[in-house]
């Protein structure tokens, strides 16, 4: 029997599966598989106000993956307590709440209010590309990253993780600015900054011009950064960017994540979770580990 | 997730093509004005491509589609005997109105679900169809006792310009206005409907990521909230939607 647990900051998640925040939703996800298959569920990202987004087209797809510029539409924490919550509460897994914010007020804003919930975490996002305040603002900058990490975890009564940027010159220096102020863990990578041309148009895809590149294509990328952060900080890290079957998933804990998230794949398949689930548990026993700590410990370099 | 047999993948137009396809779990999911997302072989290209239902049978859906990019190409070299990843239908599509008079209005592509609506809808029903140039299924819905109206962008056939300017032309007017196309034809047949007073359902246009409303990619504004066009719609009320 495989032991597929892992334990993030003092949780403990069933699976190192979560599916990356921004491409699930609790209602409309729950129609094509069980919500319980998966280690966590990481909500799209909750504001202290509700977000319109930006203008359409928000979706251009590029080979091997897509860009979005969704901009974080979202009806504010209010609503996500008093209408989603109840109902993602009901399958037996943890969640994780994404948090977003335009300055360092309003990310605690959200967190106070969702700390006297049962959620069992929160997921820091200074890395969206997409708005024009706070966002990647936070995440491109090491001294503004360990502030808002700071002031959340002062305010927070669940362990925090801060999700991280790609979109910067040295992703070590900010992860060890955000260890440094009390993050409890680290996700990465965020979406990379991208642009798609219609030749035939001779305009942007995008509405908002630019968007955030998300799919296969950034794996290498992703696996990358995750390998850097491993040996730049000690606390855990889940680890996402294009991963589509179970071997991408013993990709990234080899290269030091010990939990991962799903996203991109999951438009591709909406049951995506559940096969790359299967896949990697083949892969597990292919290679007869028992636990993902013996998976993790059999990288040599 | 169905694999689905195709059973019959033509061209009826240039670069367009009628594919018929069998599943059970989907045929039973189908309904008017409800979409499929088909999933390419290609994995190069990630995305679902939301093609709209054409027709529904016992065992069997028609859809009509564009070649368009990479993707439609794709599914048009598809041969009978192929089975092709497909998702149960979604969204929600047109609702009959209990008046006489129905008025079906279809820009390119968008005339596709007109067919099986037409098929359904039992009082008097003309349609008004836009092409850029090239007419179709004009024929099949004739075959259904349809009273078609042809307009041509450059006039090869019917009247020369858009399909809602044809209807001011002959001053064409029904109970009940149901429209698909691009999203400025709907928004002229959503103000000429608010002008005359008669409701209209239109099937919104807008690209989409997921297809089953999990990125919230393709979003149009309803009643001043943004509305999902996947799962939320594709079909909305005209006079409900706050055009840009």
């Amino acid at each position: 029997m495989i032991d597929l647990s892992v334990n993030i900051a003092g949780v403990k998640l069933q699976n190192p599966i979560t599916v990356a925040s921004g491409t699930f939703s609790a209602k409309e996800s729950s129609k094509f598989y069980d919500l319980a298959e998966l280690g966590a569920m990481i909500t799209k990202g909750v504001s202290n106000i509700a977000w319109d987004g930006n203008p359409t087209p928000r979706i251009a797809e590029t080979y091997g993956g897509m860009l979005n510029s969704v901009g974080l539409q979202n009806a504010g924490v209010d609503h996500f307590i008093a209408e989603e919550l109840p109902f993602i509460k009901k399958f037996n897994t943890r969640v994780i709440v994404n948090v977003a914010g335009k300055s360092i007020e309003e990310y605690c804003e959200v967190v106070k209010k969702l700390s006297e919930t049962d959620v069992d975490m929160f997921e820091i996002n200074i890395s969206c590309p997409n708005v024009k305040q706070g966002g990647i603002g936070f995440g491109t900058d090491a001294k503004l990253a360990f502030n808002v990490t700071n002031a959340v975890k002062k305010v927070a009564k669940q362990p925090i993780i801060v999700k991280l940027t790609p979109n910067v010159t040295d992703i070590t220096e900010i992860a060890k600015a955000v260890q440094d102020a009390g993050a409890d863990a680290i996700s990465l990578i965020n979406t990379l900054l991208g642009m798609k041309i219609d030749v035939h148009r001779f305009k942007p895809v995008l509405q908002n011009k630019v968007g955030g590149l998300s799919g296969p294509c950034i794996k290498p990328i992703a696996v990358r950064m995750v390998y850097q952060v491993r040996r730049a900080v000690n606390i855990p890290i889940i680890g996402l960017g294009g991963i589509i079957t179970g071997e991408d998933v013993a990709e990234f804990l080899l290269a030091g994540a010990d939990a991962i998230s799903i996203g991109t794949a999951v438009f591709n398949n909406p049951r995506a979770i559940v096969d790359i689930k299967n896949e990697f548990i083949e892969y597990m026993n292919k290679h007869d580990f028992k636990s993902i700590e013996d998976l993790k410990l059999s990288f040599a370099e | 997730m169905n694999y689905a047999m195709i059973i019959e993948n033509k061209a009826i137009a240039t670069n367009v093509y009628k594919m018929v396809i069998t599943d059970n779990d989907i045929v039973k999911s189908a309904d008017i004005g409800k979409f499929i997302n088909i999933y390419t072989k290609n994995p190069a290209t990630l995305l679902p491509r939301p093609i709209s239902i054409s027709e529904i049978s016992d065992t069997s859906l028609t859809i009509v589609y564009q070649v368009v990019g990479t993707g439609t190409a794709e599914f048009a070299k598809y041969k009978v005997g192929d089975m092709i990843k497909v998702s149960p239908a979604i969204g929600n599509g047109f609702k009959i109105a209990n008046v006489n008079t129905h008025i079906l209005v279809g820009g390119g592509i968008g005339v596709a679900p007109l067919v099986e609506l037409a098929k359904r809808i039992e009082g008097k029903k003309i349609a008004i169809l836009g092409f850029r140039d090239e007419p179709f299924l004009v024929d099949r819905l004739e075959e259904l006792g349809v009273e078609v109206h042809v307009a041509t962008d450059t006039g090869q056939a019917g009247f020369k310009g858009n399909a809602v300017q044809l209807i001011k032309s002959e001053k064409i007017e029904g109970d009940y206005y149901y429209a698909c196309g691009p999203k400025p034809m709907l928004k002229a047949l959503s103000e000429h409907c608010k002008q005359i007073n008669k409701p209209v359902q239109i099937s919104m246009e807008e690209r989409m990521g997921c297809g089953y409303g999990v990125c919230v990619g393709c979003v149009c504004k309803v009643n001043g909230y943004n509305k999902k066009v996947c799962t939320d719609g594709p079909v909305f009320l005209g006079n409900e939607v706050n055009w840009e």
